[in-house]
Formats: C-alpha cells, structure tokens, sequence
C-alpha cells in the first residue's frame, strides 16, 4: 500500500488552455493569410503555377503528341495527356510546398508561432489551405489551356470529380513534401530529393504515353504508381470510360499517405529548433 | 494544488534546478532563479553561458530534462498551452514575418490571439502609434531599419498583454542610439503595462539600465545573483577616465589624486594618455571631479566606463568567463516540449 504512495505519478499535461475548432480555425485563417501576403509581396512565386499548365500542354502536345498517338494525330493525344497532366500538377506544386516550408520554417517568427496559444499543425494547415489555391489556379490554366488546343471532356460533373481527386491526392503529396522539407537542411536538399522520387513516379506512369508499349518489369512498377491510377482514374471520369476501382485506388493511397506523414510532419514542426 | 499555491506568491517566474543537455553539452545545469512580479531580471552572461536555452525552456520552445519551472504560476512542462496566453517572446532575431508589413504582421498575432477583427486592427494600430512605427505601418518589415525591426518584435509581444515578457539579448547588434531607443521602450513597458520582465544581456551597461536584480550565468549555472548595485560594489563600480589636454598633465593629476587621499578612492594609475580611476559611488566621482575643477589642469575629456562582462566574470568568480560553445550551434540539436 505505501509503495503506491511513494511513487511519485507522472502528472500529466493538462487540458486546461485548449484549444477549441473555432479558434484553431481562426489560427488557420489568419496563417493562410500570411501566405497569401507573402504570394501577394513576390508575385514570381505564382510563376510555376501559371507558366507551368501551359509549357507542359504546347510541349507534349505538339513535340511528343503527334509521335506518341502516330500519324501526327495530336487531337487524339489531347485527351489522354489533360487528365494525366492534372495528376502531374498537384505533384509539381506539392513539391514547391516542401522546398518553400524549408525555407520558412528557419525564420524567427517561426518562434513566436511556436510560443503561441495556437495549435502547431495550424501553421501547416494555413500553408496547405493556400497552396490548395495555387493547385486550384493551376488546374484551371490547365483546362483552359488544353480546351484551347482541343480538349474534349464527356460530363462536366465527370470533370468536376477529376479535379477534386486530383486535388485531394495533391494535398496528400504536400504532407510528405513538408516532411521533406522539415527535414533536410536546405530548400536545394529538398529539391534535389524530391526530383529523385518525382522523375520516375511521374515519367514511369501512364501520365505521358500508356503503359502498353513499356517493357514487362516497368509496366509492373507502373501498375502500382499512385500517378498511374490518378491518371486513369481522372481519364476515366473525363472521358466516359471504365472507371474500375482506380478511383478508390487513388483515394485510399490519399488516405494512406496522409495518416502516415500528417502526425510525422506536425511532430517534426515541433521538434524543429 | 501546487497551482493554487504559486500563484497566491508574488514570484512571476521560479525555476528550480533546471537542466538542459545537448547531447554530451549541459546547456543548463541545475538553475534557480526567481523574478518577482512587476520586476526586471537581467540574466548575464557571455556566449554559450545558457541564456537562449533558458529563454527557449520558460517559453516552451524546449522541455527541461529536470527540475521545475512555473511562469505565472503554470508549469513550463505539464501546462504549456496555459503558459502560452501569458508570456511574451522577444528573440535575438526579429521574430516577425520579414515580407509582411508592422500593420499585417500585428493583424496576424491579434487574430491568432483570439482578438476579433475589430478588436485585432484597433490593438495593431494603437501599439504602431505607442512604438513610433505609424509612419512605417504599410512597409515591409525586411525594410524597417534595426531599431524599428526590434521596436515591432516588442509591439508584437505585447499584443496580448502578457504578464511576463522575455527580452532575449535584445540591443545585440544595435548602434548605440538605436540601443538607447529599444532600453527607452522597454522602461515605458515595465512602468506603465507593470509587465515582468526577464532580460538576457551580454553587456553589463544594459543590465544596469534595465533589470533591478541580476542573475550572473556561466556554463549554464547561476554563478551570482543579487540586487544590480551589490553586484556593482562586488565587481568595482565604474571606472573614472580622465584626459588632460597637455599629456605632461597626467602625472600631476595623478600625484594630485593620490596625495588627496579621498575616501575609498585608490590606484588611480596613468594609462594609454588618460588617468584613470576606479569609482565606487557617486560621493566619490563628484569628490574627484571637485579636485580636479581645483588642480587648474586644463582637461580635454572626462568620461566614466561600466566594468566589461569580462571584468564582472573576473571578480565575481575570479576566472575568466568560459565561452562553451555557440548558441547558433547548440539550436540544430534541440528539441522541443509540447
């Protein structure tokens, strides 16, 4: 009985000051804003997202287009490349994040976050919410730029949901890029990395050209690549075809990645001196 | 219980044995402090002494691997989130967003301090006009000049008018005048918001301007505490420097001084064409400065210097203070409370 009394408990840590979801989403609002001032500051930083969509449409489309459909026929290759290129967009931008985040996170206010009544994963969130735009913005140049050289899509709720997965799928990337980017040591670091994972995941899929030309050991990795399924999935709901299970595929992997690196990002951002 | 208890005392902060290692380096070895409410504390000491890590510990920012800290009567460990509503931070690098400007930057905090649109633009405004910043209001901060960065990083502590401010090094890198301006801030502060203050300094002029008591660190230890003018008379005061305009004057004001004998005044010596004289208090300075207004050596300069940080070291402890490792470097390896 007295042994009970002489161990010293671990007293926890308390309740008291929490913080509640209209307050954490006034933190978060008022974070998302920062980054708004700061795009709002130094407009190249909105460079990537408008140049980007568009680069990426004329080059594919009228370099590698008329090659990979065969006879010249870039209309055709219009409407497989706009879906995968949505897929590779939220993949560039997630990237951006992590390089960005690096960046950021050595400043001094940092410390006055951190000292603050608010929760950590606020100032990540704020971030994310406005990076969601840039995807957003991003996006719309796409659509717009392939309509102009001929995209084609069957239902636009169908083209609606492409975009939300792509999106969603998009947010997912952002949080292992932040993790990257809380990580290593430098913005060039983060980059350097992300290239190495980015090339193949978005080359070794179904983005560009489809599988069925590529050797058998590729076409196995293809299969699994997240992108590839984002690709078919979006391709599918643009294009009326079979759905099958990518879309769920595509979800769960959204899922997946963000249960796992989410806690491992904000626990870094603790951590992070 | 505990709670309940260190409130009802008039100590603002109380750290007991507190220890902070990085890896094989005890940034903080065992230290005990107390600041009494409305009160400055000016903790002294070189680089690497442990200053920044105790700053970093009582804000949160680090979790101590023992002892005891309470800051307004929370404890650094078991009650962060409280700690939080009650402190305000100051770091030796301008904690505000560089891109944004003083208005945006205070906007920000107010919002994140659960202030209502409103309420966040009035209380940015109204500490812009307090720090002199109203003019510069829609610039950028990256274009604020030293004393203007600082003086906003002090407006925005001081948007949720926090019971007990942190002050860390915070003239470091500042030209004098611009010094002189952020000391001037931050005696207004104390005075009118009766804020608790504690204060890391590496210069034992600031200390002796700001902060009432004096806690001297090194190798992250308490190696001397007390009121500023004990400490003073422990470490020897001023020192009287003396400049005649005709160099062949320096042995004479000196032979003067000697055969005077005032009271407690002793080894005036000739240095570097100057004189210079130990000096305790000001009976004594005003009794020298009589005796030279009577000696008829026509003087080019007079002026008093505080002892070095190196001169306090010397006396308090009787070695030299030992400069352990940088603070920059001890940073990448911390780690961080919840």
């Amino acid at each position: 009985m007295s042994a009970a009394v002489l161990t010293k408990p671990a007293l926890p840590v308390t309740d008291e000051g929490r913080i509640g979801l209209r307050a954490n989403l006034r933190h978060i609002g008022a974070l998302a804003r920062r980054n708004m001032l700061q795009i709002k500051k130094d407009p190249e930083s909105m460079f990537d997202v408008l140049i980007m969509p568009i680069i990426f449409t004329l080059l594919f489309v009228y370099v590698f287009g008329g090659a990979i459909s065969g006879n010249g026929n870039q209309d055709e290759y219009v409407n497989y490349l706009i879906p995968g290129l949505m897929a590779m967009m939220g993949m560039n931008i997630a990237m951006a994040v992590g390089t960005g985040v690096n960046d950021d996170f050595k400043k001094g206010v940092m410390d006055r976050f951190r000292s603050m009544p608010i929760a950590r994963s606020s100032v990540l969130i704020g971030k994310i919410v406005v990076e969601l735009g840039r995807m957003v913005v991003a996006v719309t140049i796409l659509l717009a730029m392939g309509f102009l050289v001929g995209f084609e899509a069957d239902s636009v709720p169908g083209l609606l949901a492409s975009v939300a997965l792509s999106l969603g799928f998009g947010v997912s990337l952002m949080w292992i890029f932040i993790l990257l980017g809380l990580s290593l040591s430098s913005p060039q670091a983060v980059q350097g990395m992300a290239m190495i994972v980015l090339m193949p995941l978005q080359f070794g899929s179904s983005i560009f050209a489809p599988t069925s030309t590529m050797p058998g050991w590729l076409q196995s990795f293809t299969d699994v690549n997240p992108l590839s399924n984002l690709a078919d999935a979006a391709r599918a709901l643009t294009q009326g075809g079979s759905v099958g299970n990518s879309v769920w595929i595509t979800l769960a992997w959204a899922v997946g990645i963000t249960v796992v690196t989410a806690p491992l990002a904000v626990a870094k951002f603790r951590k992070a001196a | 219980m505990v709670v309940a208890m260190t409130r009802t005392t008039t100590n603002a902060i109380e750290v007991r044995g507190l220890v902070k290692h990085f890896g094989d380096t005890k940034a903080l070895d065992g230290v005990d402090l107390d600041v009494k409410e409305g009160t400055v504390l000016g903790v002294l000491g070189p680089n690497g002494a442990g200053k920044t890590t105790l700053v970093r510990c009582l804000s949160t920012l680090l979790r101590p691997d023992a002892g005891t800290a309470t800051v307004a009567g929370y404890d650094v460990v078991r009650q962060p989130r409280a700690l939080r509503r009650t402190i305000g931070l100051t770091g030796q690098y301008a904690s505000v967003d560089e891109k944004l400007s003083g208005r945006e930057n205070l906007y920000m905090i107010g919002r994140l301090l659960d202030l209502s649109r409103t309420e966040a633009r009035r209380r940015a405004d109204e500490l812009l006009e307090r720090f002199s910043l109203t003019d510069a209001a829609r610039k950028a901060a990256m274009d604020y000049s030293g004393g203007m960065r600082r003086r906003l990083d002090l407006a925005a502590s001081m948007i949720g008018s926090p019971a007990v401010l942190y002050l860390d090094e915070p003239t470091t890198g500042l030209d004098p005048r611009t010094r002189n301006e952020v000391w001037a801030e931050v005696r207004r502060m104390v005075r009118e918001e009766r804020v608790t203050v504690l204060l890391t300094t590496q210069y034992m002029e600031e200390a002796e301007q700001l902060a009432g008591e004096l806690a001297v660190i090194d190798s992250g230890r308490v190696v001397a505490g007390g009121r500023v003018d004990e400490l003073k008379a422990r470490v020897g005061g001023r020192t009287l420097r003396i400049r005649p305009v005709d160099q062949a004057d320096l042995q004479k004001i000196a032979d003067a001084l000697a055969a005077a004998g005032l009271d407690g005044v002793a080894g005036a010596h000739v240095t570097d064409g100057a004189v210079t004289v130990p000096i305790l208090t000001d009976i004594q300075l005003t009794a020298v400065v009589t005796l030279l207004g009577r000696s008829g050596v026509t003087l080019a300069g007079i002026d008093t210097q505080l002892p070095s940080l190196d001169e306090v070291f010397l006396a308090i402890t009787g070695q030299k203070a030992t400069t352990t490792q940088d603070t920059a470097t001890a940073h990448e390896l911390e780690e961080v409370a919840v």
